[in-house]
């Protein structure tokens, strides 16, 4: 609760910096708001506590909340010269941002379904804003009404899905829907099927797994980038909290009944989004798809639910994160300078600016999951899980789909590396550079000694 | 302790180097390789000929996924650490007088690769021998793909797909034993003492078969080797002839057959006939070139496809041929390798048809060339010999018939590689090869080297058959236990 407070208040503090033209303040302000909102979590750890029935800020939570919250933060030190070149009124990107940030925070935490339904709308809201904020940019224009469309659409399908719940049960909190499954197993309400369909749908829309994924290409592209890092890595990573909360815990009773659903939706997700990653040319798209792909790996822990899901999804999650914080920085920092987001700007990009192609490169093996980075930790980890329950397409499918993902991380550490380019050296500020640093220090440690999170919940 | 640093020595020179900058960087990289070199030399010392596994450092890992950092050598591993340890000097020798852009990172990325071959030998965690395998496999990529020549990228990428593609499903097979294992961890006893029945075991064979007949590689897994080859920098084809396929070997000797024998007895006909079907091919495929470094490779095929057989013929006598046989094709293979390179740099051509009357100009790369070329076609008092022998004697008793089919790699060897020898060494001299210089400075140190080793250890392998007879009975014997058990 006081997380959420922390970051509701910074929000507003630095909205009223920004009316009184205090612009250098807002980066410090909001990094000492997250600083102290992390402080809380960590002060929280193993102390679980439930608010008014609404919020239980269990370890998972508390997990999640940090992840988020430290992600949220790699992004602020992304936004120097970022947003300014694009606005003047820099407070809002800051405050909507932090909005969206204490809606996830209730989306990871939630032990209520309206609670859930008004984080991810709080979350949303802000999203749609955000994805449209270049007012004169048709494309960013573009992805705020894809978004906001589909958003909407989605968000009816969770809401339909809600109130078939409720009216099976007579309650909204998930230990009571899922006591009331547990004691009539037998005699489940025939309301509970569609109501945990629909439910699925509507969450499946919100992480971008298909067949409910088109919108993310578009959103991704068109919206300005640094948001784009923002959705792509902390807001799924809430979308897979929220999920795994449901589903492993309310709907977990059901499991035989949602699996083969959701099993045809992780084929789809995985191969969908790998073989449209191949042909990309615009390296932002091909990380639009290759995050629908991840989806896919993310799912694997929600067809065989097991005490270790919630773990193998928030290391999965924190090493795809740090990956992308990387991947979507350097594309910032490239399109400043070309101006083009394709895979042949990044051309030669290792002769005149060898660190951040390093970092890039550690970022893609990780995405790939080379060992020694966390990406490897995290995929072993989903194949581990599935290897476990005996799914064997599911395993061959997934091996497969490592196999096409190699091929075209590949293509930009190649582009990089062997291909001759512009041999421009990039205009990178301290603050990349530390996020940079700091992300592959990340994963390899976790690659290397993922002991430090494996367990953590 | 003499084993952790062999494996942290060269981690520590990858990172020192990649931050030098200029010439430094090969003195550093070649300066730690040496040391690497003298520690083996105290470990080989140390090393008590038995089947027992010594420098053992067995610490927990990740503890969570029942993984531990257990490294050991016994004398199958030490052979294959030699070998690492005396070929990694010799191919940074060899490149000495390249200048390659960026060398920093070149010579970096070669150690780092050592380090990474010398997990893969000594592992006797199954998870650690899985990251050791991978770690040397990106290094190596980035070697061939950066400084390679024309077509790098797009052959580096058939390599790279091919390579991990068998790795992965490896993975799988290490992922299904350690569920099986009923005490959770991936240590190569727990993996050895495994009931699996036949079927299951089938499998498992399979998804490391295809790792490691990649690797290697066996027919018709080879389709990668030859352009990758030809296209890498000389070191880079080094590393991948020299050392890079023996990890194949390596994992088959001690990862696939010891795990799961019946699982190998059900497909052993198959393995054997297709191991020999690559030693006779790629001779006969090795004829037809007409670019000397695609001939080698493709000799490179074949005597591995020998090596192969060998492998799963898994007799004392064979597998004692194995090892031998590995340290001799590695020596040899960077032997003949280094001498095309030397042509390379001079004429720019390894076309065999332009060469001709190098002996006139050359005498002394005339005579070494020849020497290697002696241990390549196993002429008895080369090393060549002594493993070609035991491993086709090992085949003839496996299989008559396929004894003999394999027996003609010899003569095949022999006639390719003495015609290229002639079209090359002796002759006229033409416009192009009349300026050639002889070699000198490390070009003769290298050569020299690899030249007393192969006459070495073709007139006195003892020493080395030696180190590691123990193991490989002891590894028999662990074999035929299991077999005969379940049966």
């Amino acid at each position: 609760m006081n997380i959420i407070i922390t970051i509701a208040v910074t929000a507003l503090v630095v909205l009223y910096a920004g009316l009184f033209k205090a612009k250098k303040a807002l980066l410090p302000l909001t990094l000492l708001g997250l600083l102290i909102a992390f402080g809380f979590t960590v002060c929280s750890w193993n102390n679980p506590v439930t608010y008014y029935g609404m919020l239980h800020v269990d370890n998972f939570a508390l997990a999640f909340s940090g992840i988020s919250i430290i992600s949220t933060l790699l992004i602020f030190l992304l936004t120097q010269n970022y947003f300014a070149s694009n606005s003047k009124n820099i407070a809002e990107y800051f405050t909507l941002i932090l909005f969206a940030l204490s809606g996830i925070i209730m989306m990871v935490s939630y032990k209520n379904l309206s609670m859930l339904f008004i984080g991810i709308e709080i979350m949303s809201v802000n999203l749609y804003i955000l994805a449209g904020i270049r007012k004169l940019n048709f494309a960013s224009n573009e992805a705020s009404l894809k978004y906001f469309l589909m958003g909407a659409f989605s968000t009816g399908f969770l809401l339909f899905g809600i109130t078939l719940i409720y009216g099976a049960t007579g309650s909204f909190d998930i230990d009571v829907i899922q006591n009331n499954l547990v004691n009539s197993i037998t005699t489940v309400s025939p309301l509970f099927y569609p109501g945990i369909i629909l439910i699925m749908i509507g969450l499946c829309f919100k992480v971008g797994a298909a067949p409910f994924h088109f919108w993310t290409p578009d959103v991704y592209e068109g919206a300005p980038t640094l948001i784009t890092t923002f959705m792509a890595t902390v807001v799924k990573t809430a979308g897979f909290a929220a999920f795994l909360r449901l589903f492993a815990g309310a709907f977990e009773p059901l499991h035989d009944f949602w699996t083969p659903a959701l099993g045809i939706i992780v084929i789809v997700t995985l191969c969908v989004g790998n073989i449209t990653a191949l042909y990309q040319k615009s390296f932002k798209r091909m990380l639009a798809y290759s995050s629908i792909s991840h989806a896919g790996y993310l799912l694997f822990s929600l067809i065989i639910i097991s005490s270790a899901s919630a773990n193998n999804i928030f290391v999965y999650a924190s090493a795809y994160t740090l990956a992308s914080v990387i991947a979507f920085a350097v594309l910032i920092l490239v399109k400043q300078k070309t101006g083009s987001d394709v895979i042949e700007s990044f051309n030669g990009l290792a002769k005149k600016n060898p660190f951040i192609a390093f970092a890039l490169t550690v970022a893609m093996l990780s995405m790939a999951g080379i060992p020694l980075t966390a990406g490897f930790i995290g995929k072993y980890l989903m194949f581990l899980n599935v290897m476990h329950g005996y799914h064997l397409l599911l395993l061959v499918i997934a091996i497969l789909n490592a196999l096409i993902g190699f091929y075209y991380y590949f293509k930009v550490i190649v582009a990089m590396y062997f291909k001759e380019g512009h041999d421009v050296a990039l205009e990178t500020p301290m603050q990349y550079k530390l996020v940079f640093a700091l992300s592959v220090v990340g994963i390899l440690l976790i690659g290397i000694y993922p002991n430090i999170i494996l367990n953590i919940i | 302790m003499e084993l952790l640093l062999l494996i942290f020595l060269p981690l520590v020179g990858a990172i020192l180097t990649s931050f030098i900058k200029g010439n430094g960087a090969k003195t550093i990289a070649l300066i730690f390789s040496i040391i690497s070199l003298v520690i083996t030399g105290v470990i080989v010392c140390q090393f008590t000929p038995d089947a027992s596994r010594q420098f053992v450092t067995d610490v927990s890992w990740i503890a969570q996924l029942g993984i531990h950092f257990n490294v050991g050598i016994d004398g199958i591993s030490l052979i294959t650490v030699i070998l690492t340890n005396i070929l990694t000097p010799l191919i940074i020798l060899a490149s000495y007088k390249r200048n390659y852009e960026n060398s920093n990172a070149f010579y970096g990325l070669i150690l780092f690769m050592q380090s990474g071959l010398i997990v893969v030998f000594t592992a006797f965690d199954a998870f650690l021998f899985y990251i050791g395998w991978e770690a040397a496999l990106i290094p190596i990529y980035f070697i061939c793909a950066m400084w390679g020549g024309k077509d790098r990228i797009k052959v580096n990428m058939k390599f790279f797909v091919y390579t991990i593609a068998g790795s992965l499903f490896m993975l799988l097979g290490i992922i299904y034993l350690y569920l099986q294992n009923p005490m959770h961890n991936f240590d190569i006893n727990a993996f050895y003492a495994l009931n699996l029945d036949t079927t299951q075991q089938s499998w498992i064979f399979w998804a490391f078969f295809l790792a490691f007949a990649i690797k290697m590689p066996v027919f018709p897994f080879h389709t990668w080797q030859p352009d990758t080859y030809t296209t890498a920098p000389a070191a880079g084809t080094m590393l991948l002839a020299g050392i890079m396929l023996k990890m194949g070997v390596y994992g088959a000797v001690r990862w696939l057959i010891p795990v799961v024998p019946q699982g190998t007895d059900t497909w052993l006909s198959l393995v054997m006939v297709l191991a020999v079907i690559g030693v006779v091919y790629a001779s006969i495929i090795a004829f037809k070139q007409k670019d000397a470094k695609r001939l080698i490779a493709y000799s490179s095929v074949a005597h591995v496809g020998l090596i192969a057989a060998g492998v799963f013929a898994f007799t004392a006598q064979s597998l004692q041929g194995v090892m031998i046989q590995m340290l001799s094709h590695g020596i040899n293979v960077i032997g003949l390798f280094f001498v095309l390179d030397i042509i390379y740099s001079r004429l720019k051509t390894n076309k065999i048809e332009e060469l001709g009357g190098l002996a006139k100009v050359a005498p002394q790369l005339a005579i070494v060339f020849l020497i290697i070329m002696l241990g390549a076609v196993a002429l008895p008092g080369t090393n060549g010999f002594i493993g070609e022998f035991l491993l086709l004697l090992s085949v003839y008793n496996y299989n008559a018939w396929l004894g003999a089919v394999a027996g003609l790699t010899i003569i095949f060897g022999a006639v390719y590689m003495f015609r290229t020898y002639q079209n090359m060494m002796l002759g006229e001299t033409n416009a192009l090869t009349a300026g050639f210089t002889d070699i000198k400075g490390s070009e003769k140190i290298v050569l020299y080297i690899i030249c007393a080793l192969v006459i070495i250890i073709g007139v006195y392998p003892k020493p080395l058959l030696h180190l590691s007879e123990a193991s490989v009975q002891h590894l028999i014997e662990q074999v035929n236990q299991k077999l005969t058990g379940v049966n």
